[in-house]
């Protein structure tokens, strides 16, 4: 084999610079890759038409706000949201009152004061780990710890109170490990400008490294709130119901429901009588609350990556 | 505490006589060979990270209203000895001090030693500027506002002014106080820089490379800048450009690196401290002169 | 704060070139000197690091409780009969086949889906996209990730059993795991689209530029090139999505029919290790207490130790990726 062959002319040179040889392979590639994307798209509007051809004109029908302000009820046509609403706002306060604070706390004292040692590693495991474990393992920790025992003197057996801690256990890995992160990338040499002009490690966090990791902690937390708000499956585990008196504002030991929960349990129930309709509409309601708090954080993200540009 | 007040007595006539005020040229002691009062007392020092040892063999004094450049090859820990001098490197966890570091006497590693009320005595100025992003005003604030210097209203508007006057920013800037200090030049951005360290009303500034990433006009404002305020303050500057620590400095510490044979690591050391003049027209060491001739480094 | 001289700066021009500079007089009790900031600093660390501690100590009882029930309940049942195939704690039939086959074949199935498909999105968004394209479809398979999985189940349970399976699989019940696995896999593709686009990303470009300065074709320089380099990154993706499909609940609990009996084929009604968890404690004859109480609590441990294995061997790979790039 030689390197240059011998029949190399001009002409030769000038058809395989421009010859387009057909790359019938890398075609098929870039088309079966754009399939998969394809498929993706195609679900997700399926999903979303799915859902709102059948919900949304059910509720033009019943009226938004009747939907909205009824409570539970064994009759699909008069069953509505209002406690499962009151719920899932609830929880999503209490969401925000315990799981947010302690978890941005933790993340500050793991990145800025801890020493790197092997507590420190351990604790980052743990907690990274605790991140995948599956949503209704944490319905087990609420039923032992809050609904069914352990602290039900506190929190009321099968209470909103329960639910609304659960959901924040559930959430509080994930809004520390987003909150560490933001806090790493602030840059280091902002930290030592503030140490350099003789503040304390609490005041370069406090005007300098919190400010700057604000927006990214944000965005975390709002993301990991939607997430906590979507889950049923612990719920399940600790006494949510379906059809029940009360479950205004306020009553944290009373019963509860939220959304998710309560679309699971109409699901359920005999196609017969209107329950499908109803199910659908409780999943608009639901995609607007969970989407929209979604669309605030994406949005801040975004808002934040422009600004820093 | 081995303070001698002789020298101080001999220093301060410089200031108080007004005929000098106008030609700062005067109170150069370079040439006069007059003996500031020591500020910094370095005597053995040696720097860990772990087990690995950085810098070594470190003998320096730094006096009073003179500029002290650290000067050498990259790597030769002339940054971690300066950071040792405003106890930044507390905020590297596995660093470690061994040897004497006293200022004005007091041993600076003491476990009594608040280094927060070290920081704010001595100022540091970094090698990239590295502004809040705040304010203008904010920034030169922040050191009195949160060591309670100053409280609001006219007297920190009367430090931020003076310390962007200082800095010789003020004209640049006055006009547009409340606007993002990381909207300013690099050049701007440092001199923002010097004036918040100045704003904590330190005795020592401390610059590590503070003209590295600026260009040649900027680096020559910087420099002029240091002539005019080390009548004030006392200024330690590590630099890799010997002709900037020929132009600025009074004294001059040479550190060069030595290779560790087992651990394939490089140790920094001093190699010579000398009156900068000396140092660059008459070295004692050789390896100081290859350096400052160009033959190394 | 008490100083014996005023600001420096603060002493006007005139005055300043008279006035006498400082005495350089420096005592020891001058560097140490505490103030209130010292005190706040010193409180806010203790507090913080309270926050951490009660942070983790919640997190450890998660362990205990699981444990604690799980140890009651292997010391109150026929050990011999746990490896049945029946899993139906009111008939005190404990045989932990039925969940786990039912587990196997929803994350098969699952994993099936979202596992090519989430790649080949990640390939194109990494590779092929343009900017414009990425910036367009990202926030799309967000909304994906971000719909609740219940909503999903809905969708498999109204949708793709009746629409699909029933149609390519006629002689099935209809709903079943294989029902359940679609619908999984539909969850699952945003994150193994997430995670194995930030693997390609990581791949640095002088990789893809060398392989194209020898006149390598895009095709040859994604496959040969960027998913080798990428693939530590591709695999941690992939177990991660498993095991988010053997840990999702209410797709299952809504979509694979719900027969306690293990089956050899998904195409029949089934129960998985989470959806077998909410048998017992929902509804509304709920026992505390109990031998069926306390074997959600064994299936809960035997779920935690599944995923913790998965999330730990997906930790070793995206550490891995760290290390190389």
């Amino acid at each position: 084999m030689t390197l240059i062959p011998a029949d190399i002319t001009r002409d030769v040179i000038e058809a395989k610079l421009r010859g387009r040889k057909a790359d019938v392979a890398g075609a098929a590639f870039r088309y079966l890759l754009l399939a998969c994307l394809g498929l993706v798209l195609a679900a997700l509007t399926t999903l979303l038409w799915n859902v709102s051809s059948v919900g949304v004109p059910y509720l033009g029908e019943r009226g938004l706000l009747d939907f909205l302000s009824r409570y539970g009820s064994s009759q699909a046509d008069i069953a509505g949201v209002y406690q499962a609403l009151t719920g899932t706002i609830q929880m999503g306060i209490i969401i925000i009152v315990v799981a947010f604070p302690l978890g941005v706390a933790t993340a500050v004292y793991m990145e800025e004061y801890a020493r790197d040692g092997l507590f420190t590693r351990i604790v980052g495991l743990v907690i990274r780990n605790l991140a995948g474990v599956p949503a209704i393992v944490y319905g087990l920790l609420g039923a032992a710890l809050f609904a069914r025992g352990g602290l039900e003197g506190l929190t009321g057996t099968e209470s909103l109170l329960s639910a609304g801690l659960t959901l924040s256990v559930l959430v509080l890995p994930i809004v520390v490990i987003t909150s560490a992160e933001a806090l790493r990338s602030v840059p280091a040499s902002l930290r030592e400008g503030g140490f350099g002009a003789g503040a304390t490690r609490w005041e370069v966090i406090r005007t300098l490294v919190l400010p700057n990791a604000f927006p990214a902690i944000l965005t975390g937390t709002i993301l990991s709130l939607a997430r906590g708000l979507g889950e049923a499956a612990p719920l399940l585990l600790i006494g949510a119901k379906d059809f029940f008196s009360g479950g205004e504002f306020g009553d944290l030991q009373g019963n509860f429901t939220s959304l998710p929960y309560l679309i699971a349990r109409w699901a359920k129930l005999p196609s017969s009588q209107g329950w499908p309709d109803n199910t659908q509409a409780a999943i608009v309601v639901t995609l607007v609350v969970i989407l929209g708090i979604n669309a605030v954080g994406i949005f801040l993200r975004n808002h934040y990556e422009k600004r820093t540009r | 505490m081995s303070q001698t007040p002789a020298p101080t007595g001999i220093a301060m006539p410089d200031h108080t006589r007004p005929e000098h005020a106008p030609t700062p040229g005067a109170v150069h002691h370079r040439g006069e060979h007059r003996e500031g009062t020591v500020v910094f007392d370095v005597e053995d020092l040696a720097v860990y990270y772990g087990d690995f040892r950085a810098v070594r063999d470190v003998r320096v004094q730094v006096r009073q209203n003179e500029v002290t450049a650290f000067i050498g090859p990259s790597g030769c820990g002339k940054t971690t000895v300066l950071r040792c001098f405003n106890r930044m490197n507390d905020l590297i966890e596995i660093a470690r001090v061994e040897g004497k570091l006293s200022y004005h006497g007091v041993d600076l590693y003491d476990p009594d030693v608040n280094p927060v009320e070290v920081r704010r005595r001595i100022g540091m100025v970094f090698q990239k500027p590295n502004p809040f992003p705040k304010s203008i005003y904010d920034n030169v604030a922040y050191g009195p506002r949160t060591s309670g210097l100053a409280k609001k209203g006219s007297g920190l508007d009367d430090i931020v002014e003076q310390s962007l006057r200082r800095a010789a920013l003020w004209d640049e800037v006055k006009d547009r106080l409340k606007a993002s200090g990381m909207g300013l030049s690099g050049g701007q951005q440092q001199r923002l820089c010097i004036a918040r360290a100045l704003a904590t009303d330190p005795e020592v500034v401390l610059m590590d490379e503070p003209c590295s990433a600026l260009d040649p006009i900027a680096t020559g404002r910087i420099e002029d800048l240091m002539e005019e305020i080390k009548e004030q303050y006392t200024i330690v500057i590590v630099t890799h450009n010997m002709q900037q620590a020929a132009r600025v400095s009074d004294r001059c510490a040479f550190f060069t690196t030595e290779v560790n044979e087992e651990s394939d690591t490089r140790t920094g050391l001093l190699v010579e401290f000398d009156a900068t003049e000396t140092m660059f027209s008459n070295p004692s060491d050789e390896r100081t002169e290859n350096y400052v001739t160009g033959r190394f480094g | 704060m008490a100083r014996d001289r005023p600001h420096p700066l603060l002493i006007d021009p005139e005055a300043r070139m008279t006035a006498i500079p400082p005495k350089p007089h420096v005592t020891l009790d001058d560097l140490s000197r505490r103030d209130g900031r010292t005190a706040v600093d010193r409180v806010v660390s203790r507090l913080l690091a309270a926050a951490g501690f009660l942070a983790i100590v919640v997190s450890l009882m998660i362990v205990w409780t699981l444990t604690r029930d799980a140890v009651a309940f292997l010391g109150d049942v026929d050990l011999s009969l746990l490896w049945g195939d029946v899993w139906s704690p009111r008939s005190g039939r404990y045989g932990i086949r039925a969940p786990l086959t039912g587990t196997l074949w929803v994350t098969l199935v699952g994993t099936l889906i979202a596992g090519p498909v989430g790649l080949g999105a990640a390939v194109y968004l990494a590779e092929y996209a343009t900017p414009r394209v990425r910036r367009l479809v990202k926030p799309v398979i967000e909304v994906l990730a971000s719909i609740p999985s219940v909503v999903v189940g809905v969708f498999a349970f109204r949708f793709i059993a009746p629409q699909i399976t029933q149609r390519l699989f006629t002689d099935s019940p209809t709903l079943n795991l294989m029902v359940a696995g679609i619908g999984v896999g539909l969850l699952s593709i945003p994150l193994m689209a997430s995670v194995s686009e930030d693997a390609l990303r990581a791949v640095p470009s002088p990789l893809r530029e060398a392989s194209y300065g020898i006149g390598a074709r895009k095709i040859t320089t994604v496959t040969r090139v960027v998913v080798p380099a990428a693939v530590s990154g591709l695999v941690a993706a992939l177990i991660l999505t498993i095991s988010r499909a053997v840990g999702e609940t209410m797709v299952v609990f809504l979509a694979a029919g719900g027969s306690p009996t293990a089956s050899s084929t998904p195409l029949a009604s089934g129960i998985t290790v989470t959806s077998a968890m909410t048998g017992v404690l929902s509804g509304s004859d709920q026992q505390v207490g109990g031998t069926p109480y306390q074997s959600v609590f064994f299936l809960g441990l035997v779920l935690f130790f599944m995923t913790l294995f998965l999330n730990l061997v997906a930790d070793r790979f995206v550490r891995r990726v760290r290390q190389t790039y």
